[in-house]
């Protein structure tokens, strides 16, 4: 276990900003720390690096209680999100900085820059400023800077934030390259799920200083923990329903009461591509009319109204959308195929619902 | 949709300049031009020209006779004290500034905004009422006279006083020029080198001062000038006792009461020193406000995402490669 957070809380005056955080981090992992801004993920990494203390709580790396130790003594590389570069000094002398603080010596401060200006392809420029440099060269400069000292981990806030969009992608593939060659501990902060479901082993949710939930980016994905997880990664679909005569309701949408008694509420989300589509009015359950198609790329999302005004918006592939011959304005039916039952803020879920469910072909009573 | 009502705007605009050949938001010629000139007359007439008039003046009796009264010996020691005063003044507030500043500018605290308005007061304070707050301190008749007078130390009428009046006035001078920089530059390269392992000084010595220098130094030249060229407060506190307790400002002071024609020039030529300093203390500024200008520019395109470059999509390319 290479770090590990216990009980974590941290208060700015009144304001909590890390609520009761338990996490760990395994050796040579790379994590995410993700969610919307103010939800706590920076501060998490920031008391990590020990530029913030805990309100209570304990910070454990590598088995020994860091709380007491101070940023310079965690053996930590951080990466910081404008990348803090000393702009006084020139690529070389940034990098250096680390390894003349901990004594190397000359020849050995000097091999090991030349290893790293090699490996992050700065070859050339370590006599330039911060100034002189582009955003992408700016980024491996700190990004070696961190690592020159051989931290044990290496903690990054929001990398590719400052990173033009186009060639944000191509970086988080070379993050990817690099932390398999160089196997260290990293975690890092993000407030794009998209970033964090392709570049991490694990994701680690925020909302509002507490974690929501913590696993791989499938986990994540296809097992969100409550409402906030389900909405967050990815689209879902959430309707209320109301109980009466042992079936959840909403319009003519019909779907199973999970136990809960009349006149209770049912929270439901479904994914947009859960939703089955046929020209055939006579296909499925529910009859519609596609009201609109609107062209997302790969996938389209259409728009079904129901007889009773209720609005649905679903995706399908093209090839799906020309199979079944649709159009805006035609009569469809559809189903939902699978849904899953949220928890509301701070209830928990019996096992046995808290899973995906396919949508039953027939709701009889009891069920 | 915001690029309408800008089309519209450019196409009044051109209907205007051709029909008066100006721009809608400029004045008339007349009144641009007789701004001007105003602006002009009055700092010819107000400002070049007598700063021009002390050196004619300094050297209308020539070369030999200017040299001479520089280096007879009660001016000669009014110059030597103004810079031990000086150099005493100077680096006191350069260490109680960058102090403050660096309070100021990283910190959180209470009294903050109560500090920020003290540091300010010596501007505030006519120098003269600065003065007699010292005398009143550690005058004979002050709250510390008995004290001082009973261990023999003289802070009134001797250097000590001129030197702490001195300090109370250039006090704000380096703090105010430091807290902008600082707070510009952040504490994001301090917690770098923290978080590389560099201790509290080193920190302070390798990445704050650096980032800063060129405010410091702006902030140093303008307090120089300041303890330098002081009058109203180091002249309640000095006595004017000659070649002990008289500085440049008061020694071109006495000279000019003086009333003769060589006590007079005399009088210019030690102005004239005064008034070089101010050339020189101007020029470094501008200097500095000009690098200080460029070093903003750098900063924020520093802070700002770039463009790539094409090198960022060669190194992309040739990471996929490997």
């Amino acid at each position: 276990m290479s770090i590990e957070l216990k009980n974590v809380t941290k208060k700015f005056g009144e304001v909590t900003a890390v609520n009761d955080v338990s996490f760990s981090v395994n050796e040579g992992e790379l994590m995410a720390l993700l969610g919307p801004s103010g939800g706590g993920k920076t501060t998490v990494l920031r008391m990590i690096a020990g530029l913030e203390m805990p309100t209570t709580g304990d910070v454990f790396i590598r088995g020994q209680r860091v709380n007491d130790l101070s940023v310079q003594e965690r053996n930590i590389g951080f990466v910081f999100q404008n990348y803090a570069l000393f702009k006084n000094m020139n690529a070389f002398k940034n990098i250096a900085f680390g390894l003349k603080i901990k004594k190397w010596k000359r020849p050995d401060v000097e091999a090991r820059v030349m290893e790293l200006l090699k490996l992050f392809d700065l070859e050339g420029l370590e006599k330039r400023y911060p100034h002189q440099l582009s955003g992408g060269q700016r980024q491996r400069v700190a990004i070696a800077r961190a690592l020159a000292p051989k931290p044990g981990v290496l903690l990054l806030d929001e990398p590719f934030g400052a990173v033009d969009a186009k060639i944000r992608q191509e970086l988080r593939e070379w993050l990817v390259t690099l932390h398999h060659e160089l196997n260290v501990t990293t975690i890092f902060v993000t407030h794009d799920q998209e970033e964090a479901m392709e570049v991490s082993n694990r994701t680690v949710i925020f909302s509002r200083g507490n974690l929501e939930q913590i696993g791989t980016p499938r986990e994540v994905y296809e097992q969100p923990a409550n409402e906030f997880v389900a909405r967050f990664i990815g689209v879902m679909i959430v309707l209320e329903l109301h109980v009466s005569k042992g079936v959840a309701r909403l319009n003519e949408l019909e779907f199973p009461s999970h136990g809960l008694p009349d006149g209770e509420r049912l929270r439901i989300g479904f994914r947009p591509y859960s939703v089955q589509i046929s020209s055939d009015v006579k296909a499925y359950r529910y009859r519609a009319i596609l009201r609109h198609t609107y062209f997302l790329g790969v996938m389209l999302r259409v728009e079904l109204e129901l007889p009773s005004g209720l609005l649905i918006r679903a995706r399908m592939t093209k090839e799906e959308y020309a199979f079944q011959g649709l159009a805006d304005g035609k009569d469809v039916s559809f189903q939902i195929r699978q849904y899953r039952v949220l928890a509301r803020e701070g209830e928990k879920l019996a096992p046995e619902v808290a899973v995906t469910h396919d949508v039953p072909l027939t709701l009889g009573e009891g069920i | 949709m915001g690029g309408a009502p800008s089309t519209d705007t450019a196409i009044i605009r051109r209907r205007v300049s051709r029909s008066q050949s100006q721009r809608g938001t400029e004045e008339p010629p007349l009144i641009k031009w007789t701004l001007i000139a105003i602006a002009l007359a009055f700092s010819l007439v107000f400002l070049l020209l007598p700063l021009v008039n002390v050196f004619a003046q300094a050297f209308a009796k020539g070369w030999q006779a200017y040299w001479n009264s520089l280096t007879e010996p009660d001016s000669w020691a009014a110059i030597r004290l103004t810079l031990i005063v000086a150099a005493i003044a100077v680096p006191l507030n350069v260490m109680f500034g960058v102090a403050a500043a660096w309070a100021i500018a990283k910190f959180e605290f209470r009294w903050k905004s109560l500090l920020t308005t003290l540091i300010d007061l010596p501007f505030s304070v006519s120098p003269v009422v600065a003065g007699l707050m010292f005398v009143l301190m550690f005058g004979l008749q002050g709250y510390f006279g008995k004290w001082l007078e009973a261990h023999e130390i003289k802070i009134i009428f001797a250097v000590p006083g001129i030197v702490l009046a001195t300090v109370f006035v250039t006090f704000p001078f380096v703090a105010r020029e430091l807290i902008p920089v600082m707070q510009a530059a952040g504490s994001e390269q301090e917690q770098a080198a923290l978080t590389l392992g560099a201790s509290g000084w080193r920190t302070f010595w390798h990445v704050t001062l650096p980032s800063v220098k060129w405010g410091l130094i702006y902030g140093i030249i303008l307090c120089n000038a300041r303890a330098m060229g002081e009058f109203g407060a180091v002249s309640v506190v000095s006595g004017h006792i000659i070649r002990q307790t008289e500085t440049m400002p008061l020694r071109v002071q006495a000279l000019y009461e003086g009333g003769s024609a060589v006590s007079g020039a005399a009088a210019f030529a030690v102005a004239s020193l005064l008034a070089l300093l101010a050339l020189i203390t101007l020029a470094i500024k501008t200097f500095l406000e000009w690098k200080q200008a460029r070093d903003y520019a750098r900063a924020q395109q520093l802070a700002m995402p770039t463009p790539e470059s094409d090198s960022d999509t060669a190194f992309l390319a040739r990471q996929n490669l490997r």
